[in-house]
């Protein structure tokens, strides 16, 4: 029954005729379609005597041939005519993509569009802040609302569980910054010099700054993911229908636990950072571990630490904003949902070193360096 | 007779029609299990070339897994599953493709490609099976598909977030047709859509069944799509197919969940509204039992 669509052009009573035959079935078309689009007219006939089987696109194509060339279509069965006029009736154009704009106007549109965006992002950011702080006064004149469970089980999963990732990282950072700091002090002879600049460093910047990027990356992300999925299969609406304010049951939690967890961590990056640097000093540069910590309680003074504690929390408020506002924004579909996780993560990032240079003056101007 | 020769004369008839080209599914046998939970276990089902065939079922009895097996989207523990002849079980995705181009599958929400426009959505299948064919033919053929399906033309170049769930599933059948396919799977196509949107739907099933002459294996809540155009049903429960036929030989049974689910109150909503249907017709009810 699945002949290849062949077709005879003849001449009957001084008018060409086409004489299709086989099986006009998308699977046998083969090179049909462009044999019947060199058709030229005149035409006066698509003969359908020979054909044997068809389907919506041999009829499509026979209607548009015959369409164009202004043909009859001949000797049709009854299963061929009912195809043809079936596709024929619906013949109607239909636009296959939006209309195209130039690429200039595009360009120009998007770096608009992309500033604009911005814009109203720092904008919602900061009403949302506020919002937290609104959802944050109304628990604390309502203690009986706040959800003491959602947070020590945030506390699990941001802080705890962040352990040994963290720990690993810092010990690394730690160790490279031992390595590379001797590498160049050796060459003023003062190697001793390299347990100052592993303890202030870690615990003024790099302790703190490293932890902010991975719960960014670990934290912010699942916040923006779980609350753009919630957002999604409208959850959010149906807490808000119950009475439940999601500010204060999703985002309160989750900003609270990364403030909360933010420092701890930091100051166990930092520690951890600082036993990786001891280690490469004790076995690189054959500095024993007691010198070491020694000559980092005369050198680091205890501001260091006091500044990175200070700027963990304001870390911990960016990232924890950020991840649940962009997971909050989601509307359409699931690709939005990792477009925004994604701008979370790089919003939280980005915001946690422009404040980081602000503080780097602020401390340097309150004298503290 | 005992009942082993009854069956075994089933089997000889089956296998007749399967000779002379008149099944289009045969499963036999079929064991799907997800840990513990075993879904189905030893169910057989044949759905004849060009009929549609409701499969209904409760919750959970695993209509759509039933599905999945026949189209290869799940692996059977057990069972063979046979598509116009040819065994899909253990076959690789290339052996398959052959037979994977001969049908359509409208999934639940529609699933269409959330990056493509509906008609791009519609060209997938053409593009990816049948490169040979032209980018104009190939546009106008997604645009005869698109306007079959009832959607009008402003849809074509939409994104699938811009459509309502209704358009979304004709856009997603759209798109099960594009080839022409012999057989098609429909899962659950009138959920969700209101009265007179689900009845469009079921219409244009229907219409399009019999101008394409289609197989259709429709996943079903919806008595009235039943009742309207299914030729037979094809009930789902305790892990197989209990009962196959057309609501009056299904309504002979007495299975407990074919009696609550055919004379229940919506049961017998839809069959009076049926029979009012005929009645206007100027027909006699062919239903004399209640």
């Amino acid at each position: 029954m699945n002949k290849v669509a062949d077709l005879a052009e003849e001449t009957r009573d001084g008018e060409t005729v086409v004489r299709l035959s086989g099986s006009l079935a998308i699977a046998c078309l083969g090179e049909l379609p462009n044999r019947l689009d060199a058709l030229q007219p005149p035409l006066a006939a698509i003969d359908l005597t020979n054909v044997d089987h068809m389907d919506t696109i041999g009829a499509w194509t026979v209607h548009r041939t015959a369409r164009r060339l202004q043909a009859e279509i001949i000797c049709a069965s009854d299963d061929c005519r009912r195809l043809i006029d079936a596709v024929g009736g619906l013949d109607e154009p239909v636009p296959i993509r939006p209309d195209h704009v130039h690429p200039l106007r595009r360009v120009v549109g998007q770096i608009g569009e992309a500033v604009s965006n911005s814009g109203a992002t720092l904008v919602g950011l900061v009403g949302f802040f506020g919002a937290t702080l609104v959802a944050c006064w109304s628990v604390i004149r309502h203690p009986s609302r706040f959800r003491i469970n959602a947070v020590v089980q945030r506390f699990e999963v941001v802080g705890v569980s962040a352990l040994g990732i963290i720990g690993l990282m810092s010990f690394l950072i730690g160790i490279v910054i031992a390595q590379q700091g001797s590498v160049q002090l050796r060459q003023f002879g003062m190697e001793m010099l390299t347990i100052n600049l592993v303890g202030r460093l870690t615990f003024r910047e790099l302790g703190v700054l490293m932890t902010a990027i991975m719960v960014a990356g670990r934290s912010g992300s699942a916040f923006a993911a779980q609350l753009g999925t919630m957002k999604l299969t409208e959850e959010v609406d149906a807490m808000r229908t119950i009475g439940v304010s999601p500010m204060e049951a999703l985002v309160l939690p989750r900003t609270l636990a990364v403030v909360v967890m933010m420092p701890l961590l930091a100051f166990y990056a930092s520690i951890v950072a600082i036993i990786g640097g001891g280690f490469l000093c004790a076995v690189a540069l054959e500095i024993p571990p007691i010198t070491f910590v020694q000559r980092l309680r005369e050198v680091v003074p205890i501001h260091d630490l006091w500044v990175g504690l200070i700027k963990a929390p304001v870390f911990g408020i960016i990232i924890a904003l950020s991840g649940c506002f962009q997971g909050l924004q989601v509307k359409a579909n699931a690709e939005e949902v990792g477009l925004r996780t994604t701008a979370a993560v790089v919003q939280a990032i980005f915001l946690v070193i422009v404040i980081d240079a602000f503080f780097a003056v602020f401390f340097t101007w309150v004298g503290w360096n | 007779m005992s009942e082993e020769e009854i069956r075994e004369a089933e089997e000889r008839r089956v296998d007749e029609a399967i000779e002379s080209g008149d099944i289009a599914i045969k499963v036999r046998g079929l064991k799907n299990s997800f840990g513990n939970q075993v879904v189905h276990e030893g169910l057989d089902l044949d759905v004849r070339k060009g009929e549609i065939l409701g499969v209904v079922g409760g919750s959970g009895t695993g209509k759509s897994v039933l599905m999945r097996s026949i189209i290869g989207l799940q692996m059977p523990d057990e069972g063979e599953v046979c598509v116009f002849g040819e065994s899909m079980v253990g076959r690789s995705d290339d052996e398959a493709l052959s037979i994977r181009k001969r049908w359509g599958v409208l999934f639940q929400g529609g699933a269409l490609f959330s990056t493509l426009t509906v008609a791009e959505n519609v060209e997938v299948p053409i593009r990816e099976y049948y490169p040979n064919i032209g980018a104009e033919l190939r546009d106008e053929i997604a645009a005869y598909k698109i306007r079959m399906t009832g959607l009008p033309t402003e849809a074509g170049p939409k994104y699938p977030s811009e459509l309502s769930g209704g358009m979304k599933k004709r856009a997603g059948l759209a798109r099960a047709l594009a080839l022409d396919p012999d057989l098609l799977f429909l899962d659950e196509p009138t959920a969700g859509l209101d009265p007179i949107g689900a009845a469009a739907f079921d219409e244009m099933t229907r219409k399009l069944q019999q101008t394409l002459g289609l197989t259709v294996f429709l996943i079903t809540h919806d008595l009235d799509t039943l009742y309207s155009i299914c030729d037979r049903v094809a009930v789902l429960a305790d892990k197989k197919v209990t009962a196959v036929g057309t609501i009056d030989e299904l309504l002979a049974t007495d299975h407990p969940w074919i009696q609550e689910y055919f004379n229940g109150p919506r049961g017998r909503a839809a069959t009076a509204a049926v029979a009012r249907e005929k009645d206007k017709a100027g027909q006699v009810p062919s239903d004399g039992r209640r």
